[in-house]
Parts: C-alpha cells; structure tokens; sequence
C-alpha cells in the first residue's frame, strides 16, 4: 500500500468567503449556543457586536449554506439507534450526480458524500452513513436505497461499527485563549 | 469513550416526557433566528420559556443532545477528511487512543473491514490537517488512507426519531 503523497489535499472546492466577523462568530458557536434566553445577545457580548448582526450574520451563514442546519443536534446512540453502518459504493462516475441526490434525500442516511476512489485498495467513492436501531434495522434501510435508486448493479460494503472510540461536534477553529473540549 | 453497557442503562434510566420528544425531535432544523429563540419554541410547546432551557440543559447533561447549534457543510469553514487505517488487532486500542489525543480528531471508530480503524479530522486548513496525518503515520507506523469529501449529496433536515 503507497498512499504517501507530498500534498495530501487538493485546494477545497467552493470555499465560502468568511470575513473576521464571521470567522470569529463561527468559532464561537462551534460548541453550541449559550442556553439563555438571549443566546445571540450573549454571543454578541462575546464579540463585541451587536445581537442584530449576529443574527443577520447567522441568517446569512445559512444562506450561504456554510451552515446546512441551525438546531437541536441530538446524539443517536444514545437515544436508541445504537446501529450505524458505513455503506460505500462503487458508482461509475459519470452516474455520480444523478444517484448521489437520490441516496441523500431518506432520512435515514445522514451523510452522503463523493470521495476519492484509492485504488487498488478502495474501489468505492460513494459513501453513506446509515442509522438504525439495530443491525437489522439498518439492513433493511440499505435494501430500501438499493431498491429505490437502483442500485442493484452497483459494487457496495457495509461497515458496521463495532465500537466508538471518541465522537463530538468538530473544532474548525481553536479558541486563542481557552482550550476547548466539546462534547 | 463509551462503552455500550452505560449507554444503555443511561437510556433506560430516564423515561423521556413528550416535551423532551417534541424538543429532540421537531426543533433539529430551523431554529429562530430572533431575540429570544426558546421563547419561540416554548409558545409552539405550550410551555414556558425557563422550562424549554432547563430541559435543553437537562438533555445536554444527559448526553441525548450533542448541542444547541450549527452543523457545519463539510469544508465550508477550514478543512476536513475522513481517514481509515487497517490496524493489526493486537495494536488495534493503542492507535486508537493515540488517534483520539488529537483535538483535531472528532470521530473514531472500529468498523468490520480490512480497514477496521475510521476517523474524522478536521482543522482550520490543509497544512494542519496534513501535519496531524503525518504524525499519525510516524507514530503508528502504519499508512493512512485519506478520503477528503468532494461532494456533499445530503440534504440535512436532522433525523427523525421513531419513538417506540
């Protein structure tokens, strides 16, 4: 196996533009919203701008969809979908755009993305992450995506997990001050 | 870490009201954009605003709710990859741990595959991420293969919770 390359990553594709503002709006939020009564007042605080622009900032975040979505971010393990499984498949490329959507729109995938294909060792560039309460739950919802997208012809694995070493929000940016654990 | 035992005594010792359901589940997108967000919720659930934000903090204790907030779009602030190592069993808890010393590190997983250890790296650009990769494979010994995304295809309107 030879994966080593120089530069491991290609230059992202569409990176939204963040001015300062921004930036330091996302790092402040990256652990959740302060549970007060005025979340974006108190974050304002925090940065020293008013609560109108941390909204109109927030709003415009998503409309730019550099946030896909603003809510309650639950934990599924622990509310009794203990099951997940890596589906990958092998999609020819050029079918890529058409059965991505399709498989990215049940609301039991959670993450639909294209990634590289590592050949020879990692033929799939397709990749899904499906929940269910159990092993034979999420079984089930994969037959349900062969058979509504038509997948029937297309090379796949599934990986379920066996056990989770760590999971929590991600750290984009690290706070300059305090150390930051979320959880 | 977690070990599946506690979690499934954790889910069984608390019996979750409808208030909790309504707020795990109906409020995962779309959140208020308005001075007082939880007062918003609170006149949708017939309950009051200080009950809404205990209960959110009730639930965030709990471990059901990861937080109140933004999910990112993959790459759309800093840089993320997915990465997967084929790990001898044997080393298998060691790499593992090492892996979760980085902060940069937000996911780890053992899958049943050939590569059996999955993580997700995320920093905020490319030369950090590419550093971390780098001490991993000189601590490991062991290659990473690296999967940054290149197109996200799913639509994230949270995940609909089945009550049973």
């Amino acid at each position: 196996m030879d994966m080593k390359v120089k530069l491991r990553l290609p230059a992202l594709p569409d990176q939204a533009i963040l001015d300062e503002r921004d930036q330091a709006l996302v790092s402040v939020i990256q652990t959740g919203l302060p549970l007060s009564a005025t979340p974006y007042a108190d974050l304002g605080k925090q940065l020293g701008i008013a609560e109108n622009e941390v909204i109109t900032r927030l709003q415009s975040l998503t409309d730019q969809n550099v946030i896909k979505r603003f809510g309650v971010v639950v934990r599924h393990h622990e509310l009794g979908y203990r099951a997940n499984a890596m589906a990958v498949w092998n999609i020819p490329d050029e079918r890529v755009r058409e059965l991505g959507p399709c498989m990215g729109q049940f609301e039991f995938v959670t993450l639909c993305y294209q990634r590289p294909r590592r050949l020879p060792d990692w033929p799939y560039n397709l990749f899904t992450m499906i929940h269910g309460q159990d092993r034979n739950d999420v079984l089930m919802n994969i037959q349900t995506l062969i058979e509504r997208c038509s997948l029937e012809k297309i090379e796949h694995e599934v990986l379920f997990s066996t056990r989770r070493f760590k999971q929590r929000g991600a750290i984009y940016r690290k706070f300059a001050s305090s150390k930051t654990v979320a959880e | 870490m977690h070990k599946t035992n506690s979690d499934i005594n954790q889910f069984n010792r608390y019996q979750l009201g409808n208030l909790e359901k309504h707020l795990l589940n109906d409020f995962q997108h779309g959140l208020p954009l308005v001075s007082r967000p939880f007062q918003a919720i609170a006149e949708k659930l017939g309950v009051s605003e200080d009950v809404i934000i205990k209960t959110l903090n009730q639930l965030q204790e709990q471990g059901f709710v990861s937080r109140v907030g933004a999910v990112f779009r993959a790459n759309s602030v800093g840089a993320s990859t997915l990465a997967a190592m084929s790990v001898p069993e044997s080393q298998l808890e060691e790499v593992a741990m090492m892996i979760n010393g980085y902060s940069e590190v937000n996911h780890n997983y053992q899958r049943e595959h050939h590569f059996n250890l999955w993580f997700v790296l995320t920093a905020s650009n490319d030369q950090e991420l590419n550093s971390v990769l780098d001490d991993i494979e000189l601590r490991s010994g062991l290659p990473v293969m690296y999967l940054p995304m290149i197109e996200d295809y799913h639509i994230d309107l949270g995940f609909d919770l089945k009550w049973t």
